[in-house]
């Protein structure tokens, strides 16, 4: 995409089966590719954040943004810089064992790269790193001398550094309904 | 033993008022007072319809001859009545032929409740027989949708269903329900709903910019009004009327807004859009103030937005936060239901006229009448014209139908010279464009409105994508008026070919089948007219006809519409010629 920087967008939802593929269908829809997504829970219970991560222009991100917004089942949704938020992603590296005993220097590339053995077998060892993407990167380049058997990356998960305030809308949704039955 | 006693006798009590997920459905639907929905039957809602079979005094269901039929009919009632429109259909194929209505009421905000059959919880993902992912599929075009798969949902979720079908900014919703969630036992309670906490339907009016508009609109020298459905959905018209009349402002339409204000209205001058009227088109690149009121800015509406109303100040009222600055950059967003926001606006502006400013419109409207709509409507020559045949409708309707028009020529002729003095009567497919809309969405608008004249207009191409409604007229014996507009050519895409395509008529012309015939193997009432001496007395004997009635007039063949603004220019450069 041309002109386009890397937006973060966060999706403050119910959990309901198939949002996902609502969510989804809005970018599917202006032919918009997703460069990364998780899901997880959020600090809220029984609220189910997004971070979805997208290359475009401010006034697409936009539309977008308030297009999901417009779905019933999402609570709120935002749209971020890399330089509001506070952002990682997650690695892991599957490595011959053999080449940890045989090829001492990786010893080296794991230490200077602050990343963790997650577990060692006689036959491979599991690396994780997390971090920026160049940081998981340079690992993987480290690495790759040495035979990787398997490596996989997990989408991006971010906060923001300004507030979200999601407490504060389903605080008035409560109140709303409780001044309405009030007033019945 | 006396307390083995008390527990059976609480368990054949808790027994007694256990009912069938299906059933469920039925009371759900009559405690949302529904009393009619249009459906077709099949293998996987069959018990819903073994349960409507018992309710039928109280919930009457209108078989439809084609799954598309009952979508469209569910909308011409929706659009007649201000209600919900309630669908029923069974899975896989019954429930994909619902998808071209369910679009068409998604991008026209109306109201429906779709639901659907689905095969068995322990079968979903197998592809057993007739099963589909309906959800997956209407995903996209309902405003929400959801699939039952235990009995006990069915009267939470039908009532959510109700609430966000209708609240806010309407559209429809379609439920899935597996068939033995249908056949569940459980025991039966319902509560209306009435808030969603992640779905906020009306955002608030905010004064502050009530305030600021009405500012500007006191200041303007050249405003301009464009106003959409959301008056009629937001069954505001009288708040809409107040406004206009306080404030002289010359007020025009799209297609989808005909009819929130009488057609003979003196502020009311035309239509916008591709094939608009001349003045409003023209007048929108001269205006100073655009009030945007219930309407997106769709595409035929604007023609190139690099060049729509850029010397303007834009005001737009809007229920849809997301519809703001979609496609037109405004200066104010006006958010909120605009029944509320036009009251408010109309008791702090001040009562003004544009005299001068109407003059301009009058002058244009001068030169469209010359150039176009004289030929029209009284032409000099022999074959006969649409704008002929809606003008004698008109003089026999008064402007009290409604008039129900499907997709191309004849839809623009309806819509240009159609009079109407109430709202809810003009029922198109707008921004979808469905041809075969209309025939069975005047099947509806006539049971949405039973005391009113239903006057179906459609054209020799649509009449046939939806033509097997006729039965579902004949077997309910409604007393619907249908007008098909014949030229023997799919005449839209005919005039592109002319004036775009160097006049290759690539498969648009048609050869049809006797429509009287047709007509008259329903057993309904069937006339042709094909000489002008005739059209007048014929048109008058549909009109007034008791029965359903079929009238054919065989208009020019190569007849084009204009005004006209090419796709993708600026409205400012719609042709005359």
């Amino acid at each position: 995409m041309k002109d386009g920087i890397l937006y973060t967008i966060s999706i403050y939802s119910e959990n309901n089966v198939g949002l996902l593929n609502r969510i989804s269908a809005i970018f599917l829809k202006r032919h918009i590719n997703i460069e990364s997504f998780s899901t997880s829970l959020s600090e809220i219970k029984n609220v189910f954040r997004y971070v979805i991560v997208v290359n475009t222009t401010e006034e697409k991100v936009k539309k977008i943004v308030s297009q999901i917004e417009k779905q019933v089942d999402v609570i709120k949704a935002f749209y971020h810089t890399d330089k509001e938020t506070i952002f990682q992603e997650s690695a892991l590296y599957k490595v011959k064992s053999s080449s940890l005993f045989e090829q001492r220097h990786i010893q080296n590339v794991i230490k200077n790269s602050n990343a963790n053995i997650v577990t060692v077998s006689p036959e491979y060892f599991v690396i994780e790193k997390t971090g920026f993407r160049h940081e998981t990167e340079q690992l993987y380049k480290d690495l790759e001398p040495y035979g990787l058997l398997q490596f996989v990356r997990s989408g991006r998960i971010s906060v923001t550094k300004s507030k979200m305030g999601i407490s504060d809308i389903l605080n008035t949704f409560k109140g709303n309904n409780y001044k309405k039955k009030k007033n019945e | 033993m006396n307390k083995l006693k008390n527990n059976n006798r609480k368990l054949s009590k808790s027994k007694e008022t256990l009912i069938s997920g299906a059933e469920a459905v039925i009371l759900s639907l009559l405690s949302e007072d529904v009393d009619l929905l249009y459906g077709y039957p099949g293998g996987a809602i069959m018990p819903v319809y073994d349960e409507l079979f018992k309710y039928r005094e109280k919930l009457n269901h209108i078989l439809v001859r084609h799954e598309q039929g009952a979508t469209h009919a569910a909308q011409g009632y929706a659009r007649s009545s201000g209600r919900v429109g309630v669908v029923i259909a069974t899975s896989g194929p019954g429930a994909t032929n619902l998808v071209t209505g369910i679009t068409d009421a998604q991008i026209d905000s109306t109201p429906l409740v779709c639901i659907t059959g689905q095969v068995a919880s322990h079968l979903l993902g197998s592809d057993a027989f007739q099963e589909t992912d309906i959800i997956g599929i209407s995903t996209p075009v309902t405003k929400w949708n959801y699939q039952i798969t235990k009995a006990s949902e069915i009267p939470s979720i039908i009532a959510k269903a109700f609430y966000i079908a209708k609240s806010g900014r309407p559209g429809p919703v379609l439920i899935d329900i597996t068939k033995d969630a249908q056949f569940e036992k459980f025991k039966f309670s319902y509560k209306k709903c009435d808030g969603i906490r992640s779905y906020e339907p009306r955002p608030k009016v905010n004064d502050e910019i009530i305030k600021k508009a009405s500012e500007i609109i006191d200041k303007a020298k050249k405003p301009l009004i464009v106003f959409g459905q959301g008056v009629i959905l937001g069954k505001a018209e009288k708040e809409f009327k107040n406004f206009v009349e306080k404030s002289g402002i010359p007020a025009v339409w799209t297609i989808l807004g005909l009819s929130a204000l009488p057609t003979s209205h003196p502020l009311n001058l035309g239509m916008v859009g591709m094939h608009g009227n001349y003045a409003p088109n023209v007048l929108t690149n001269q205006c100073d103030v655009l009030l945007a009121i219930g309407m997106r800015f769709d595409d035929r509406v604007t023609g190139d937005l690099k060049t729509y109303a850029k010397q303007a100040k834009i005001l737009h009222f809007e229920i849809d936060p997301s519809e703001i600055n979609k496609n037109v950059k405004v200066d104010i967003g006006i958010l909120g239901d605009c029944k509320e926001s036009l009251s408010k606006l109309t008791s702090l502006i001040n009562k003004k006229e544009y005299s001068k400013w109407i003059k301009e419109f009058k002058r244009l409207d001068n030169i469209e009448f010359d150039k176009v709509i004289k030929q029209d409507l009284n032409p000099t020559k022999k074959g006969l014209t649409m704008g002929e045949t809606i003008s004698n409708v008109n003089k026999y309707t008064k402007g009290d139908a409604i008039i129900v028009t499907d997709v191309g020529q004849h839809q623009m002729a309806a819509c240009r010279y159609s009079q109407f003095i109430k709202s809810k009567s003009n029922i198109t497919s707008g921004g979808l464009g469905t041809m075969g809309f209309a025939l069975p969405a005047a099947i509806g608008a006539k049971m949405g409105a039973p005391k009113r004249e239903v006057i179906a207009i459609i054209g020799d191409g649509g009449y046939q994508m939806t033509i097997q409604e006729l039965g579902t007229i004949f077997q309910n014996k409604l007393p619907v008026k249908i007008l098909v507009l014949n030229n023997d050519f799919l005449g839209m895409v005919r005039q592109w070919q002319q004036l775009f395509f160097n006049k290759r008529y690539a498969e648009t012309e048609m050869v049809n089948p006797d429509f009287v015939t047709i007509a008259r193997g329903y057993h309904i009432k069937a006339n042709r007219v094909e000489e002008r001496k005739d059209l007048d007395g014929a048109i008058k004997e549909m009109v007034l006809s008791k029965e359903p009635y079929f009238l054919e007039v065989c208009v020019e063949k190569e007849d084009n519409v204009f005004p006209m603004i090419p796709s993708g220019e600026s409205v400012s450069n719609i042709r005359l010629e």
